[in-house]
């Protein structure tokens, strides 16, 4: 028998603490499966957040540090700069990156740091139980928005990855969601693409996937792959919204 | 018939989220009877009438790493 399809060696073989139907198991395994083919597994260095992906470091199996709240932008710059031969890339949830950390990831996009962020967006804070995050759809119930997000009281959900495309230092900014094997593929693609911009040296790249959170939306799987197609793609429209990759190429070669 | 199973799926690693029996065309996973040590009825691969292709969609869906895929040596 030929192998089709094994497990990547960038990821442990553990059991991972995520809920069932969880979008961070997924990107996960992507993540891993870009660095194998990309065969920079040695030289990695991922930074954890604060979320649901807090254990990333126990399911990665290459050197992961972990940075407090908000802050993975700012310890993967430090990092970068004094490392500059290693791939640095940050995994961000959306209250440690839109919330949080909203200061340190514009920052740090707006420098124009040789990284790579992987921002999941599942439109609230998981860990803590579901309260209401920035990225939280109008009338979406949460724990802390019992009738449903009000944008009169509590503002409109923030679109990160619109925000960073009008910054001058960012390169490539992708969209991205996991509803389907397409789409799967597509993710995949973006971040294999976001990779390898730092290889090159040519910049900020940022990935926003849409992830489903189906215990803190009270939906079963299946039907949380439903709503992130019904609800949040109409909000947040899939897409590439900047790509300067091959102008920076230019640049740099010239 | 093929003697070896040409979907491998770890059963203490599965969640029974269920993408990956949304998704196969061939419909020959399942949701099992069983439960794993976390308390999960795990997924489980039938194929007695030889049915899959190997095209591996369940492992692209799958949040956990738990579906490996075999595919037959070209005689």
């Amino acid at each position: 028998m030929k192998p089709v399809y094994l497990k990547p060696e960038s990821l442990k073989d553990v059991v991972t603490s995520y809920c069932p139907g969880c979008g961070h198991g997924l990107v996960h395994r992507l993540i891993a499966e870009v660095i194998d083919e990309l065969k920079v597994r040695e030289k990695t260095i991922g930074i954890a957040p604060v979320g649901c992906a807090v254990y990333a470091y126990d399911y990665f199996n290459f050197d992961v540090a972990e940075a407090p709240h908000g802050r993975p932008p700012a310890v993967a710059t430090a990092i970068k700069r004094c490392l500059p031969d290693r791939i640095v890339f940050t995994y961000q949830g959306d209250g440690d990156l839109a919330s949080i950390g909203t200061n340190e990831i514009i920052h740090a996009a707006n420098r124009g740091e040789n990284i790579t962020v992987i921002f999941i967006n599942n439109a609230n804070y998981g860990m803590t139980g579901g309260q209401m995050a920035p990225t939280t759809l109008p009338g979406m119930r949460t724990t802390t928005t019992q009738k449903g997000r009000d944008s009169k009281l509590h503002g409109f959900p923030l679109r990160v990855s619109e925000l960073l495309a009008t910054l001058e230092g960012t390169v490539y900014i992708e969209r991205v969601s996991l509803i389907d094997p397409a789409n799967v593929i597509k993710t995949k693609k973006a971040i294999k693409k976001a990779f390898s911009n730092q290889l090159t040296g040519t910049g900020f790249s940022f990935v926003e996937v849409l992830s489903p959170c189906p215990v803190n939306w009270g939906l079963k799987p299946l039907e949380a792959l439903k709503f992130v197609k019904d609800q949040m793609i109409p909000y947040f429209k899939l897409g590439i919204l900047k790509d300067k990759t091959e102008e920076m190429k230019k640049e740099k070669g010239a | 018939m093929s003697k070896e199973i040409k979907v491998k799926i770890d059963k203490e690693k599965c969640k029974s989220c269920g993408f990956c029996v949304l998704y196969c065309a061939k419909g020959i996973l399942f949701t099992g009877k069983k439960n794993n040590a976390k308390g999960f009825f795990y997924i489980e691969f039938d194929d007695k009438l030889n049915k899959c292709n190997s095209c591996a969609i369940c492992a692209l869906m799958c949040p956990e790493a738990a579906i490996e895929v075999f595919k037959e040596d070209k005689k």
